[in-house]
């Protein structure tokens, strides 16, 4: 065993302001389009537009059965070719956006279903338009059911951003490489590396699970 | 061979890293299962030190992300004195990730069988071997076969990740296709339906396995939900 505290912690600082640089802000940029995505996803498919309701699903089943990485690799090699350049950064946020909007739409389809069919019923009674209906009545009763499972799929996208390191962006995973490239010491960045994304994502998960169970004491 | 090559060219070159993608995941998937079992069942122990133990391993390997562990195993160790063969390191590092996904898999499946039937199997005098065996499992086990199902799926769309540990699997062999000038686009789209395809094979597979098991359980059900598709999702959510 050859492990250095003295160099674990040199790193440190160079891990961290890259974890919060990059792997936060894809988590939260990643969590926005994926969330709005997804309710997009959701709302067409619950009001049964034809076609477009019937496209939403297949694209939905496809992206959830394929790796997230090939879809990466997909966005950020085979578009250029087509004439679409984007930057690394911009092709992890809306990769791992559109493939959680899959996951997250039918979490926001389980959250309409929830809103009791009387809901629907007094917002004809009261002659409110379809558009006021969804967005004063149902939404903020759906949306609010499903923020727990919304925030459970932060978190998995959040272990997940370590994908886009192979598509060049330098996040926790893709700095850690670099140091032990440099330095031929692959122990401590990789340890401290995984120790990071452990001191992130388990007070969080214990957080959720008391948020769920306060919002469900409702 | 002049120009680019297409894609038939290029079909054994897929089949043969198909084969490395499937040996990991075959592998993969059965350490999981086993320690999904065997963590499952120490996280349901009453003594604390076995308990303790199984909710570490499980928190540790579900918090660390996975291709962190990945990578871990394959760069980092060889450091600390242990070196494993790429393959190698691509099982342990899925089925310890998904292992600890699947053993709250087992615990919540055998919680969730009746507290009756517990009581029943004390009742009629059997051992405590005989309960979990003849009783308790052959009902928890139609139960997680979906659950198993789903992290399966999610183990096999990681399986990509094998090419950056220097696997030639499936990824890496379309990542050869570029590099040798061919068309990426149909490439990917072509990998991505391979994933698919495979999938939802396994899936038809696990809904048979499910209508077998509760069959036997006197619980049939008709032949269309064979043809139920499961709905993947991350491991965090799983029921």
């Amino acid at each position: 065993m050859n492990w250095s505290w003295e160099f674990a912690f040199e790193i440190l600082p160079e891990l961290l302001e890259h974890f919060v640089q990059y792997t936060l802000v894809a988590t939260v940029l990643g969590t926005i389009v994926g969330a709005a995505l997804g309710l997009i996803f959701a709302v067409i498919r619950q009001l049964r537009i034809p076609l477009l309701a019937q496209l939403t699903t297949a694209f939905i089943e496809f992206v959830r059965s394929t790796p997230l990485l090939i879809q990466l690799f997909f966005l950020f090699y085979a578009l250029p070719g087509m004439g679409v350049t984007l930057s690394p950064m911009f092709v992890g946020v809306l990769g791992l956006g559109v493939h959680y909007a899959c996951y997250m739409a039918d979490v926001y389809r389980s959250g309409i279903d929830a809103v009791p069919k009387g809901q629907w019923e007094a917002s004809v009674a009261l002659h409110l338009p379809p558009r006021i209906t969804w967005q004063r009545v149902v939404l903020p009763q759906a949306i609010r059911n499903v923020l727990p499972a919304l925030g459970n799929y932060a978190i998995a996208m959040f272990k997940e951003t370590p994908f886009l390191a192979f598509i060049t962006v330098p996040e926790l995973l893709r700095t850690a490489q670099s140091i032990g490239g440099e330095t031929f010491r692959y122990l401590e960045p990789f340890t401290m590396a995984g120790l990071i994304f452990l001191a992130a994502s388990y007070p969080t998960a214990l957080l959720l699970r008391r948020m769920e169970y306060r919002l469900a004491a409702y | 061979m002049d120009g680019p090559p297409g894609l038939l060219d290029w079909v054994p070159n897929l089949m043969r890293g198909l084969g490395n993608t499937m040996l990991v995941t075959l592998f993969g998937t059965l350490l999981m299962l086993v320690l999904a079992v065997v963590l499952g069942l120490m996280a349901r122990s009453h003594r604390l030190p076995v308990r303790g133990v199984a909710r570490v391993v499980i928190e540790f390997f579900r918090g660390t992300s996975l291709p962190i562990q990945l990578f871990w195993l394959y760069f980092a160790l060889p450091m600390a004195g242990f070196r494993l063969e790429p393959i190698v390191a691509g099982v342990v590092a899925f089925g310890l990730n998904y292992g600890a996904y699947g053993a709250e898999v087992v615990r919540g499946a055998i919680n969730a069988v009746p507290k009756p039937q517990w009581e029943a199997a004390t009742a009629l005098n059997l051992s405590s071997r005989q309960r979990m065996t003849r009783v308790i499992w052959p009902q928890a086990i139609p139960l997680m076969i979906p659950a198993m199902n789903n992290l399966f799926i999610q183990l096999f769309k990681s399986t990509p990740l094998l090419f950056a540990i220097s696997i030639s699997d499936i990824m890496f062999m379309g990542e050869s296709f570029r590099f040798a000038g061919g068309n990426s686009t149909a490439m990917y789209l072509l990998l991505m339906v391979i994933y698919f395809v495979i999938a939802y094979a396994v899936t038809l597979l696990a809904n048979l396995a499910e209508v077998a098991v509760k069959s036997r359980l006197g619980q049939h059900e008709g032949i269309r939900s064979l043809f139920r598709t499961r709905k993947p999702v991350p491991q965090e959510v799983a029921p």
